[in-house]
């Protein structure tokens, strides 16, 4: 039956707290200066501004648009219009900490300077004396600014320009981040953060075990990380190893998840190559037995550094890719909408997608369909791992598809994993670029892929996926910040006592009520979600579900004899140092692992379809797509206005609650016949400001710009667009004309 | 009936035939039925099972595979069908059916041994062809009698009246009524008051085809006309005729709103241009004053047929994953429909922005410009969203103003290579498909209900897109001897119902139509490829989704009258509306 609802089952749950009291937001702005200032965030400091400084309206080129002074704070760059700020049509998604002219410093992508017509990167070096009549800023969530300089004093231009460049584009040490000037109120123990398993403790990990039923080891000899500053505090390993300590823990087979069979998947780096090669050999020999042991003596190990692009690879693809929806203005626009299709394939970042989730479907085959335990391992262990291990946990646990379960998901593979998300995302500017990859947003793209091949399995809609996209740039947030576990807890020791009052406490992202009010969060909840029918009150209790023993038909139903290939039975380098003659189940034929794959889909797709059991994406070209809400919602050619996905979600999120209110009036009511509950202001107030996405746009709710003029984007340049060289073209316009001219 | 899958489509499986067929009995006749035929599948590879041809479809089905694999095809659909190869020493003959609906077919079986006994081939030949074989087409013979009567969907005087036509400045023209004045256009014509019959007469001998600016659509409030036409017979000389110019001021005097006009050309200016040595051409603005041509670049039915025949050959049968966009690019499919749309967009803003009437024409003014006022009809007015009102726009604009479906699809026409052909009106429910997908709750109808017309464009079930103009269906008697489309889909409205409409009354849509907001339709062009089929047909979805509405509905409505109840009955003392967050929790339904 299908049942819509989202929200799980938290009809308890307090309603909003507050995270800064609306007092601290505007106690700046009451003094009746004739400057503007901005509302500071607590901790937040002005270094310099400018004015006046004309903003560039992006949608348009008669280079029109709104005068306003430019800051540059710890924080953040931020433009006030000199224009009266008009009455909002309130805004149903508001961020807290940042506004639709605010850039957070570390969501700064690029600068560039146009000097004389000419437009330049500005790099470090490029700063000093001269600056430029315009500045154009490149967001790391796509928005572009420009800003003419031209306006205001020179010397007001070039403070600006330079405090702004140095500011975003300086390599800065971490204490700069402005998580650690942040001086939020810490919140009360929010329900977010309770609900989220952090994996930073024994029990977390314990808990998980025993919901996956696993039959490992939780190693807690690393809590001071003694063992490994690379490794988790703690972590779960294979039952049968028993030394930890060669190595640094390094090639270690780190558990990630079982399967219901008793199968896992498990995770490692590379161990180290020493002088000592039998030592070497025997070292992975051992640790791939251990995996081995954990079910039935069977294992696939997969080399991901070899089957996957590397993260340099993946770096530039993004780069490329990005540009495509960095658009300055309309001509821009049309020009690069030509080629559109041949640009994107160019850039090879869906074909990247594709790869990945690929990858993933052949480690849930293994898992799933032969029960064998997986092993994949890469040169750290931690950033393709974590993509392709979270994604085959996605695909095969109903669980991790929650809003919840998703959160401790990437708690558990990546923040907890020592994904290094300082290096990765370069939120200090380092010049070394080796280290930059956007391997958490490839991850957040596969599963965008998936919720929108399977929306109905997914508790969290894709406007929680760019929110979280985009939260990774802002530093606020303790969740993106570090390197390690290790790093985490080091730096985090180290600067509390510098903090006036107690130990720093940087939210983490989970703590969504830091940056939007429970009514904006109602947009992460997918309203087309298919929940689980349970018919028990238990429900209620935010507790993790079950592991789930039917997520799919018994293995043996479905078991053909074992397909082989797909894995690379060992990486070469392996087989040579390894002896695997217990192991039958990895002799293989050499098929194309597309090939068979592709069987596995098939033959799931041909039963019948189980929102709470395996999940598996097409990935034939045509189904993987643009994850266009977050790439194009800040082109304003691109605005459908009144239409997109916003206007299927409002109208189901509208019905649901409905339903939802007048079932709640009910209950009152029945458990008190006296209290009368006029339910009518409430509702109508509510129908008000869903009703009004009859002219939303489908940027919604990230853009809101559209709303003052009602009329079409009329592509120019069409001729050019059309190059259709062959005699047909000119032929006679319609056959049948020829006939009638003879 | 057992849910065949393998390449069996929703659309297909589910369609009259299955449904009504049985119950018409000496209609459909067996014509063939062989046991041991191989279908060489593409996707499954060669399949083994019993072959049936009707006069009406072919059938053929495997049993012995689990699970059970079917295909189920109108005749109509095959556009060539053809031996491959001579025959085997093993007595096989292999043969080939290209089909309109965008797959190929082939099969392989024993040559009968009889020789009397007519082979498959023959048959097909025969009876897929039945125009070729001077045979009337199978909606003829179609006998199944449904509870409506789609031919009375479409009354030109109601749909007229609709729009608030006649009025002081448009007049109801008879001067057709006998297809005299032009044979491809409908009997009913609007035409501005101050203009006569005999005035329309000359207009007509300067107009190709004869076929005069008359109006389409008028805006309920500014009174602009979207008008359409062919082109003029300007020729090389820059002929002139005053009664044309004098007919195109009066289309402009009836809007009081504005004192310019637009005439979108269709065509590449070139294109345009290259029709006067032939002796069309365009308006010239010295004849024309007050009137701006615009041309909308949209190239002509040889490259658009040309483009999806590159289309099949990048999506049937096997997609190459890595380079599908770039492929996709070159057969330039989704550049064709973002020309039409941004033409159609362009002409509804200048009625609905500009207030300012419009005239548009091509060469003939019944290709691309049926695409450019049906699109832009839908863009004005939300009664083309509807069901009845889609149907409705494809009465007036597509068939009764002469869009030539006969030839341009070919119905049981062997000649699988007349230039003729061409998927024009595919092109156009592409369109209105993408403005489905970019406006989900605006349309009252479904895909489902666009992939069964573009089904029932070729299947030749029903009389509804036989012939290529009003004269021509009438002088077939097609509405006296066939069964309409629309008989068919209004009896069982539920299946093409979109669960999420709201119908905004007089709501504008203009869709964007940069190429990044434009897909290509894989649910129709490659809905043979069993990968990219969804998971459930997509309309059972629908249609569990508007149950599941409707029950919402109710329950609301149920609990509202409770709750009035309640309110009224109890006396109570506390006011104010509670503070509740609206977390959407689960609804158990």
């Amino acid at each position: 039956m299908l049942s819509l609802g989202s929200g799980g089952a938290k009809s308890t749950k307090p309603s909003f707290v507050s995270y800064v009291t609306p007092e601290e937001i505007k106690s700046e702005k009451d003094p009746p200066k004739q400057e503007k200032h901005p509302d500071l965030l607590p901790g937040e400091v002005e270094f310099c501004s400018a004015n006046p400084i004309l903003k560039y309206t992006q949608d348009d080129l008669s280079q029109r648009g709104v005068f306003g002074t430019l800051f540059c704070t710890n924080f953040r760059v931020t433009f006030i219009s000199d224009e009266k700020p008009q009455e909002k049509t309130d805004k149903t998604f508001k961020n807290k900490l940042y506004g639709e002219n605010d850039i957070p410093l570390m969501c700064v992508d690029h600068i560039y300077g146009v000097y004389d017509e000419k437009r330049k990167l500005i790099t470090g070096g490029l700063v000093k004396n001269k600056y430029p009549s315009k500045m154009i800023i490149h967001c790391k969530d796509l928005r572009v600014f420009q800003f003419s300089l031209t306006f205001s004093k020179e010397e007001d231009a070039k403070k600006i320009f330079q405090g702004i460049a140095h500011h975003c584009l300086e390599e800065k040490s971490l204490k700069c981040v402005f998580a650690f000037s942040y001086m939020g109120t810490p919140s009360p123990e929010m329900q977010w953060k309770q609900e989220t398993v952090m994996f930073d403790s024994p029990e977390d990990w314990t808990q998980e075990m025993k919901r996956t039923k696993a039959n490992c080891r939780l190693v807690t000899e690393n809590e001071n990380f003694e063992l490994s500053q690379r490794l988790p505090k703690y972590f779960v390993i294979p039952l049968t190893i028993g030394d930890l300590f060669s190595y640094q823990g390094k090639g270690l087979p780190i558990w990630c998840w079982s399967h219901y069979s008793g199968c896992a998947l498990f995770k490692a780096s590379f161990p180290p190559v020493t002088q000592e090669d039998g030592d070497f050999q025997k070292h992975l020999d051992t640790m791939i037995n251990a995996v081995a042991h954990n079910h039935l003596y069977s294992v696939k190990t997969e080399d991901l550094s070899e089957s996957l692009p590397n993260i340099q690879d993946i770096q530039q693809s993004y780069n490329k890719f990005k540009q495509f929806f960095l658009i300055e203005n309309s001509t821009d626009f049309w020009l690069s909408d030509v080629k559109w299709f041949s640009s994107l394939e160019s850039s090879g970042w869906l074909d990247i997608i594709r790869q990945c989730l690929q990858k993933a479907v052949e480690v849930v085959e293994c898992l799933e369909k032969d029960n064998t335990n997986v092993l994949i391992t890469e040169e750290e262990g931690t950033d393709l791992c974590c993509v392709i291990s979270s994604l085959a946990q996605i695909m095969l646990d109903p669980y991790y598809r929650t809003l919840m379960g998703f959160q401790s998901l990437v708690q558990k593979e990546w923040v907890a994993g020592c994904h290094a998300f300082l290096d990765r995302c370069n939120h200090l500017h380092q010049k070394d670029k080796e280290y930059h990859s956007p391997v958490f947003l490839l991850f957040l793209e596969c599963v965008w892929q998936l919720v929108h091949q399977h929306s109905p399995a997914f508790q969290f809609s894709e406007t929680y996926l760019t929110v979280l996209s985009d939260s990774v740039h802002v530093p606020v947030f303790s969740t993106f910040l570090f390197n390690s576990s290790h790093h985490r807890e080091s730096v985090m020791k180290a600067e509390s006592p510098l903090a006036q009052s107690g130990p720093l406490s940087c939210p983490t992202v989970w703590d969504w009520s830091v940056q939007f009010d429970s009514k904006a969060q109602n947009f992460f909840f997918n309203p087309l979600y298919l929940e689980k029918v349970k018919h028990d009150r238990a429900v209620r209790k935010p507790h993790k579900p079950k592991h789930q023993r039917n997520l799919s038909l018994p293995s043996t139903a479905f078991k053909t004899p074992p397909k082989k290939g797909f894995f690379k039975d060992e990486t070469d380098s392996l087989k040579k140092m390894l002896r695997v003659k217990r192991l039958s189940r990895w002799r293989g034929s050499p098929d194309a692992p597309t090939a068979t794959t592709r069987e596995f889909f098939e033959s799931w797709q041909h039963r019948p379809l189980d929102y709470h059991g395996l999940l598996l994406p097409c990935l034939d070209g045509p189904a993987v797509h643009i994850w266009m809400q977050r790439y194009l919602r800040w082109i304003p050619e691109v605005y459908i206005l009144g239409g997109g996905s916003v206007a299927v979600m409002t109208k189901l999120m509208e019905l649901l609650s409905q339903v939802q209110d007048l079932k709640r009036v009910l209950e009152q009511r029945d458990s008190s016949q006296a209290a009368k509950l006029d339910h009518r202001p409430y509702f109508q107030h509510r129908l008000l400001s869903f009703d009004s996405s009859g002219r939303l746009s489908s940027s919604f709710p990230f853009a809101y710009t559209c709303y003052r003029s009602f009329k079409p984007i009329i592509p120019t340049g069409l001729m050019q667009s059309l190059m259709v060289t062959d005699s047909l073209a000119s032929q006679e316009d319609e056959a049948s004309s020829v006939v009638s001219f003879v | 009936w057992v849910r065949v899958s393998g390449t069996e489509p929703p659309a297909a499986s589910r369609g009259p035939q299955h449904k009504w067929l049985p119950t018409a009995p000496g209609v459909c006749s067996l014509l063939f039925v062989s046991k041991d035929v191989t279908y060489i599948c593409p996707f499954i590879g060669p399949v083994r099972g019993s072959l049936s041809v009707t006069n009406y479809r072919l059938f053929f089905r495997c049993t012995d595979r689990e699970p059970v694999f079917g295909l189920d095809l109108p005749l109509g659909v095959l556009s060539r069908v053809e031996k491959i190869g001579a025959a085997t020493s093993r007595g096989d003959v292999s043969y080939g059916l290209a089909c309109k609906d965008m797959r190929n077919l082939r099969f392989v079986h024993k040559e009968p041994e009889d020789s009397l006994k007519k082979s498959v081939f023959e048959v097909l030949m025969k009876f897929a062809f039945p125009v070729s074989n001077n045979m009337s087409l199978f909606a003829f013979e179609y006998k199944q009698v449904f509870p409506e009567n789609g031919w009375k969907v479409y009354d030109p005087l109601a749909e007229y009246k609709r729009q608030g036509l006649p009025n002081e400045s448009w007049r109801i023209s008879k001067v057709n009524d006998h297809y005299e004045l032009c044979d491809s256009y409908p009997a009913a014509l609007v035409v501005p008051v101050t203009i006569t019959d005999e005035e329309l007469r000359r207009v007509s001998s300067f107009r190709a085809k004869g076929r005069i600016p008359v109006l389409s659509w008028i805006h309920p409030e500014s009174q602009a006309a979207v008008v359409r036409a062919s082109q003029p017979m300007v020729g090389q000389n820059g002929r002139r005729c005053k009664e044309d110019e004098k007919l195109l001021q009066a289309i402009m005097d009836a809007n009081a709103q504005s004192h310019k006009m637009f005439i979108f050309d269709a065509r590449p200016s070139v294109n345009a241009a290259a029709n006067k040595m032939k002796g069309g051409g365009y308006e010239s603005e010295d004849a024309y004053q007050n009137a701006e041509l615009v041309f909308l670049d949209i190239h002509n039915i040889h490259v658009m047929r040309e483009s999806l025949r590159k289309l099949k050959e990048v999506v049937y049968p096997n997609i190459e994953d890595s380079h599908w966009l770039s492929n996709l690019e070159s057969t330039h499919w989704l550049e064709h429909i973002k020309l039409i749309l941004a033409g159609a967009l362009r002409i509804a803003d200048k009625v609905e922005s500009g207030k300012t009437s419009v005239v548009v024409h091509c060469s003939d003014g019944w290709d691309r410009t049926p695409q450019l006022t049906s699109l832009a009809l839908i863009m004005l007015d939300s009664h083309y969203r509807t069901i009845r009102g889609f149907q409705i726009l494809l009465e007036k604009e597509w068939l009764s103003f002469g869009h030539r479906f006969q030839q341009r699809v070919g119905h049981g026409d062997k000649n699988h290579t007349d230039a003729d052909r061409s998927p024009i009106f595919l092109q156009f429910i592409d369109c209105v498909w993408q403005m489905t997908r970019q406006f989900p709750a605006a349309f009252e109808f479904n895909e489902y209900f666009l992939i069964t017309i573009l089904d029932h464009l070729y299947s030749c079930l029903f009389g509804t897109f036989l012939c290529n103009s009003e004269q021509q269906r009438l002088k077939e008697e097609v509405p006296k001897h066939t069964v309409s489309l629309w008989s068919f889909v209004n009896s069982q409205l539920e299946e093409f119902v979109n669960p999420l409409y709201v119908g905004y009354p007089s709501h504008v849509l203009f869709p964007t139509v940069g190429i990044r907001h434009l897909q290509l339709w894989v649910t129709y062009y490659i809905r043979w490829n069993p990968r990219m089929r969804p998971q459930e047909p997509v309309h059972q979805r629908y249609k569990e989704l508007l149950a599941k509405r409707a029950e919402l509905q109710k329950r609301v409505e149920e609990l509202q009258r409770e709750a009035a109840n309640r309110t009224a009955s109890s006396s109570s003392e506390r006011a104010g509306s509670p503070t509740r967050s609206i977390t959407p929790v689960q609804t158990f339904v």
